[in-house]
């Protein structure tokens, strides 16, 4: 029995390393294409670690990086785990942000402890929106959600562009011929508490508490119970009398709330203003889209999320030293995030086969102790029937 | 001011580049349409193209030798379908999550090559217009249509020859089994790996070219994320187009006329801001897919792995 609880374990720590595993052999793939390029994997990966957990300050800078990537891939969570693909986190990031920013810039003179959070949710209810707008369209008009969150990126920034561009710009920069698009900056009331003299802001804890809600709306309510539900079994759940449209919409919505939340924080924790270079990457860091790859990472699980995030915070943080000590461009970074997924995604099968195989001898196992416990009863019957 | 766009000459600027423009779209388009019909929804469209493109683009930059450039495009285009092929047939993984993996892949792929070996946005010259004897004559019609480029030509004839492979072939026939009810096709002993296998890196070579045809052909430059959401779109027209060659050529002419009129509206500086013009072509596109799927069925097996029961 112990051997069998240690084997058991053993195999649930093989699933739980997977997405490890994913990673080193995207890491190994990066060293071959860095030896390619002409530079040392051991140096280059060398100052990537030191860029992203030499000190306490790159530490700190690696935290600032994650919490985009935490808020995102929790929202992420729980759209996958509503069996709906959210690929709009950068548009939902940028809706939350403009959001966030128009309330800031409204009430410059307000008492920070209003106006921030009233921007925040403001970044929420925009980021909730963006996202809820696919999200009907799947639940009533079965439009393909993976399309249209990417269609309503394009536009998120396009918008973005508009109001950067136009009556949001900076009024300094309006009497200066560059014009560079950027509002103004916020008022300094409003910047979210730092641990000076690091960058990390009070963004990052929100962050991951919100991780730990997250997972107890999912597991601990009802509504996180019937979104994943729907995400499992849809024919099931809508016998079971759940109201699955509902749930595919709220399910989306409330990714794209965290996005959202996530590009207010953006706002008021590390740039104090928005800006754009006419792309969604300028403003985001890809943050939509590595949010994915950290959620696959901790295997669609808030709590895991948050390391995941951490970690791949710390590889787009390091990528800038090694870009500097080895002369080969931070790119790498995003082509192994797209291994990384694609690996993740090719084991997953395994893992399902694995976890079907377990509980299959775990049944087995227990019709077994059944039968033993039966014919021990019966044989003691049939003594003590002897006996009388 | 609007009804300047409604001149002679600018109807007829808007409708040349529309025909222009609509060719990665074809490409890709009709590509993707034969996986999507096979069951494999492959969302790397963007990732491959953007290897393609840069592929086709340096050959092009180094030889001067244009087909050469669209031989590297279109191998490099297969290896990537390949992959993806691999990955969500063999391995049964999400074909939708494993798609945007691969794009992520050909992004920072195609940038870090454009970072490393050119360093700066350069110019080549890519394929010239070359006029169709005869038919080009044709007053104020002919050069619009026939004085385009070869690979504009290749992409147009692509459609008929895709709309009676998929109709009127064997192989056309065992792609829609495979699709709708893959259990009878391998009943009847056809392969469902190696028709999928087969369309996904056919996929995968039209991402190519449609990526060399921006690069070599329509724009001929490269630069870090060329497409800039072109090869999403090109999926998204397969569902417009109800998975159909001529439904994918509908959309893609629609679509491409909506951004050539955009193009117009910023020549012409009519005061409608330029954002919302970039911007048409997408909300156009959530319009047409709720339209679209009111209308057709998608492939029944579309993003489902198949495994012989047994």
């Amino acid at each position: 029995m112990k051997q069998r609880l240690k084997s058991y374990l053993s195999s649930q720590v093989i699933d739980a390393l997977l997405p490890v595993f994913a990673t080193l052999a995207a890491l190994l793939v990066g060293a071959f294409m860095l030896l390619a390029l002409g530079a040392n994997p051991f140096v280059a990966y060398g100052a990537l670690i030191e860029g992203a957990f030499g000190s306490i300050n790159s530490i700190a800078d690696t935290l600032v990086r994650a919490t985009p990537l935490l808020f995102v891939g929790v929202g992420i969570c729980i759209a996958f785990r509503g069996g709906v693909i959210n690929i709009g986190g950068e548009g939902q990031f940028v809706a939350g942000a403009l959001c966030a920013t128009l309330v800031g810039l409204s009430f410059p003179d307000g008492p920070a402890l209003l106006v921030v959070p009233a921007a925040l949710l403001a970044g929420t209810f925009g980021g909730a929106v963006w996202g809820g707008i696919p999200g009907l369209l799947k639940a009533h008009f079965n439009v393909n959600e993976i399309l249209s969150t990417i269609m309503m990126n394009q536009i998120a920034v396009q918008g973005m562009n508009f109001l950067l561009i136009g009556p949001l710009i900076d009024p300094v920069q309006l009497e200066r011929a560059s014009r560079i698009p950027q509002t103004a900056r916020m008022s300094p009331a409003f910047d979210l508490p730092r641990l000076v003299p690091t960058r990390l802001h009070l963004g990052t804890f929100i962050a991951v508490v919100m991780a730990v809600l997250v997972y107890l709306l999912l597991w601990r309510t009802t509504l996180g119970y019937r979104i994943r539900a729907v995400g499992l079994n849809r024919e099931a759940s809508r016998y079971a009398g759940i109201n699955v449209p509902r749930h595919i919409a709220l399910a989306l919505a409330l990714s794209g709330a965290l996005a959202g939340f996530a590009g207010a924080v953006q706002i008021f924790g590390v740039n104090f203003r928005m800006f754009t270079d006419g792309s969604a990457t300028g403003f985001t860091g890809s943050a939509g889209f590595h949010g994915i790859v950290a959620a696959l990472f901790g295997q669609l699980h808030p709590l895991g999320t948050i390391p995941a995030a951490f970690f791949f915070g710390g590889l787009l943080v390091g990528a800038n030293r090694m870009q500097r000590a080895v002369q080969v461009p931070a790119a790498l970074i995003v082509t192994l995030n797209g291994l990384v997924v694609v690996f993740v995604v090719s084991t997953e099968l395994w893992r399902q086969q694995r976890t079907r195989r377990r509980l299959a001898e775990q049944t087995a196992e227990y019709e077994e102790s059944l039968v033993e416990t039966t014919a021990s009863v019966a044989s003691a019957g049939t003594e003590q029937g002897g006996n009388v | 001011m609007i009804g300047e766009l409604f001149t002679a000459q600018v109807l007829l600027g808007i409708l040349t580049s529309g025909i222009r423009l609509a060719t990665p779209y074809l490409y890709a388009g009709i590509g993707e349409t034969f996986g999507q019909r096979s069951g494999v929804l492959n969302l790397g469209v963007e990732g491959q193209m953007l290897v393609g493109a840069f592929a086709a683009f340096y050959t092009v930059r180094q030889t001067g030798n244009l087909w050469l450039g669209l031989l590297v495009a279109i191998l490099a285009g297969a290896l990537m379908g390949l992959a993806m092929a691999f990955v969500s047939i063999t391995l049964r993984a999400k074909q939708g999550i494993s798609g945007i993996g691969f794009f992520l892949f050909g992004l920072g792929l195609s940038d870090l090559l454009f970072q490393t070996m050119l360093g700066t946005v350069e110019t080549v010259s890519g394929f010239r217009p070359v006029a169709i004897p005869l038919l080009s004559a044709i007053p104020v019609f002919g050069p619009v249509f026939f004085n385009q480029n070869l690979l504009v030509y290749g992409a147009y004839l692509l459609v008929p020859v895709a709309a009676f492979v998929m109709n009127r072939t064997t192989f056309g026939l065992k792609v829609r089994a495979v699709g709708e009810t893959p259990e009878a096709a391998d009943s009847l002993g056809v392969s469902v790996t190696r028709v999928r296998y087969i369309t996904v890196t056919m996929g995968g070579v039209f991402s190519g070219l449609a990526g060399a045809s921006l690069s070599i052909a329509l724009l001929n430059v490269f630069q870090q994320n060329l497409t800039s959401g072109l090869g999403f779109i090109a999926v998204a027209l397969v569902y417009f187009g109800g998975w159909r060659p001529w439904g994918v050529l509908a959309g893609a002419l629609l679509f491409s006329m909506v951004n050539a009129l955009q193009l117009w509206v910023q020549v012409l500086g009519l005061p409608i801001p330029s954002e919302f013009a970039v911007m048409m072509p997408y909300v156009l596109t959530i319009v047409a897919l709720v339209v679209a799927v009111q209308r057709v069925r998608p492939p029944t097996a579309l993003t489902k792995s198949f495994v012989r029961e047994g």
